[in-house]
């Protein structure tokens, strides 16, 4: 079995473009969230929670060849400035021997959603389709980040959508692990992304998953672990990864970041909103066996913790089943970020990676009061922590019933 | 419309749809080799050309002709074409 490594590593956040922004929005301590004006989310006045994360600083569209671009939705544009960080990380250019023989594994939850709604609209007014722009299908597609990556960077290896809601980014890197491990390709982008759009804060809206008792105090949600977490925000943003096996990474002289040693994927059958604590202990246990490694050697947890009332205790309570009370430190980022949904497993998983070199954890924000719930636990909160740690979890769960857990460790050759 | 003004309005649709220099946008110039246009575009320009000169192309009809336009110019004898054969009320 092949040992796989990351090369390169990109961020959208909603602190803006670039893994840097993502760093210093962190270490800030500040809050992406704000409230939304009305006008930005005119079409559903009915919504109860008003918060959400989209990007303070946008990219700079135009730098994506029209002929690329006009097939992206905000989702793949927004994923391919997360690519095209990591692949540069990585050195590897567009259109090259060693990326046409990669693959490629991208996740959103759906299609660009704002795409969907413009044709949707146009259909309902008069059942038109004839003057909607020739590539918007390609915007609309489930595969439509991946797709359109595929294409601007020259991969011509496998195309693989990724599609799990909130666990999709995660879920791309474990099929690029999987892919890596067994050999089947040596060099894969992997990544998630999401695109804000008002229809999808509503849908956490209407099974009441979504915060709205801090509609007037934005930087107080979500509030993972909290005993006054109300539910989640939603929020957009990137996180892509180039993968390689360790032998195809040292043989280019590549810079290796860390190394991915284990992931497992199961599936809750009881709910579909959610996950049991049985399930996810299952899958973190999967995750571990997956490395062949225990759970006294984890360092640190980066959690799912979206500040869903059911959600975080369900996921406590299976690390206090794991680890006891003695284990690692463990913090979520969505007090920070907000939930950027299909991107946030692997927008959190270069976070943390990030951490796991600069030998520290960020803190989970707006944990001023742990549920008694979420007791027993070493929840990083207030400040940054210093803390070298080798080897970390990242959870990454999703509607559907679906949870992935990735194992990441410092890279030792 | 006078064939200046027909120019002048391909172009336009010509440099806002493709995001095309106006300098390049010489009456001869060719839209697929040289100016880097391919058939998801030529879908655009001709829904682009409908709603600027108000005309309808009828795919099964116009398709022999819309696949013979090359350069700026037939864009313009093509609009110039299919608004006269719409009518003036069109």
């Amino acid at each position: 079995m092949n040992r796989v490594v990351v090369t390169g590593m990109g961020a959208v956040s909603p602190y803006g473009p670039g893994l840097a922004a993502l760093r210093e929005g962190l270490a800030s301590g500040r809050s992406a969230v704000r409230v939304m004006a009305p006008g930005e989310l005119k079409t559903l006045p009915g919504l109860a929670g008003r918060l959400a994360a989209p990007l303070a600083v946008e990219p700079d569209a135009r730098r994506i060849p029209r002929q690329q671009r006009r097939s992206m939705g905000r989702l793949a544009q927004l994923a391919w400035f997360a690519a095209a960080e990591a692949l540069e990380q990585a050195g590897l250019e567009p259109g090259s021997e060693a990326l046409r023989e990669a693959g490629v594994a991208f996740g959103s939850t759906l299609g660009s959603t704002s795409s969907t709604a413009q044709a949707f609209e146009s259909y309902a007014q008069g059942r038109l389709f004839e003057e909607s722009p020739a590539a918007l299908f390609f915007r609309i597609m489930s595969h439509s980040a991946a797709a359109n990556l595929a294409q601007a960077f020259g991969i011509a290896g496998p195309c693989q959508g990724a599609s799990a809601a909130c666990a999709s980014g995660a879920l791309a890197l474990g099929l690029g692990f999987q892919a890596l491990r067994s050999g089947s390709l040596e060099r894969m982008l992997c990544g998630g992304a999401e695109e804000f759009h008002p229809l999808v804060a509503a849908s956490f809206d209407l099974i009441q998953a979504s915060s709205h008792r801090y509609n007037d105090r934005p930087d107080q949600s979500p509030r993972p672990f909290d005993a006054d977490r109300d539910g989640t925000v939603a929020g957009e943003g990137a996180g892509a990864f180039v993968l390689e096996t360790e032998s195809a990474a040292l043989g280019r002289k590549a810079p290796i970041l860390a190394e991915i040693e284990g992931f497992a994927s199961n599936t809750d059958g009881a709910a579909l909103s959610h996950s049991g604590a049985e399930s996810l202990l299952e899958c973190l246990r999967g995750a571990l066996d997956s490395a062949r490694a225990l759970p006294d050697s984890i360092g640190y947890v980066n959690a799912h913790a979206t500040g869903t009332v059911v959600g975080d205790e369900a996921e406590a309570q299976a690390l206090r089943r794991l680890f006891g009370t003695q284990g690692p430190l463990i913090s979520g980022l969505k007090g920070q970020l907000g939930h950027t949904l299909g991107a946030s497993g692997a927008l959190e998983t270069v976070a943390t990676i990030d951490m796991m070199r600069g030998e520290y954890v960020e803190p989970t924000r707006n944990l001023d009061r742990p549920d008694p719930a979420c007791e027993g636990l070493r929840l990083a909160r207030g400040g940054r922590i210093e803390h070298r740690f080798e080897r970390c979890l990242k959870n990454s769960f999703a509607f559907g019933g679906i949870n992935n857990v990735l194992v990441l460790k410092r890279y030792r050759a | 419309m006078t064939p200046e003004e027909t120019l002048q309005r391909v172009r336009q649709i010509l440099e806002e749809e493709f995001e095309l220099e106006p300098e390049r946008l010489a009456p001869e110039a060719g839209l697929y080799e040289e100016l880097g246009l391919d058939s998801l575009d030529s879908v655009d320009l001709v829904v682009a050309l409908e709603k600027a000169f108000g005309f309808k192309v009828v795919r099964a009809h116009d398709e022999e002709r819309i696949r013979a336009i090359r350069t700026v110019q037939d864009v313009c004898d093509f609009a110039a074409e299919k608004r006269e054969a719409a009518g003036p009320a069109a």
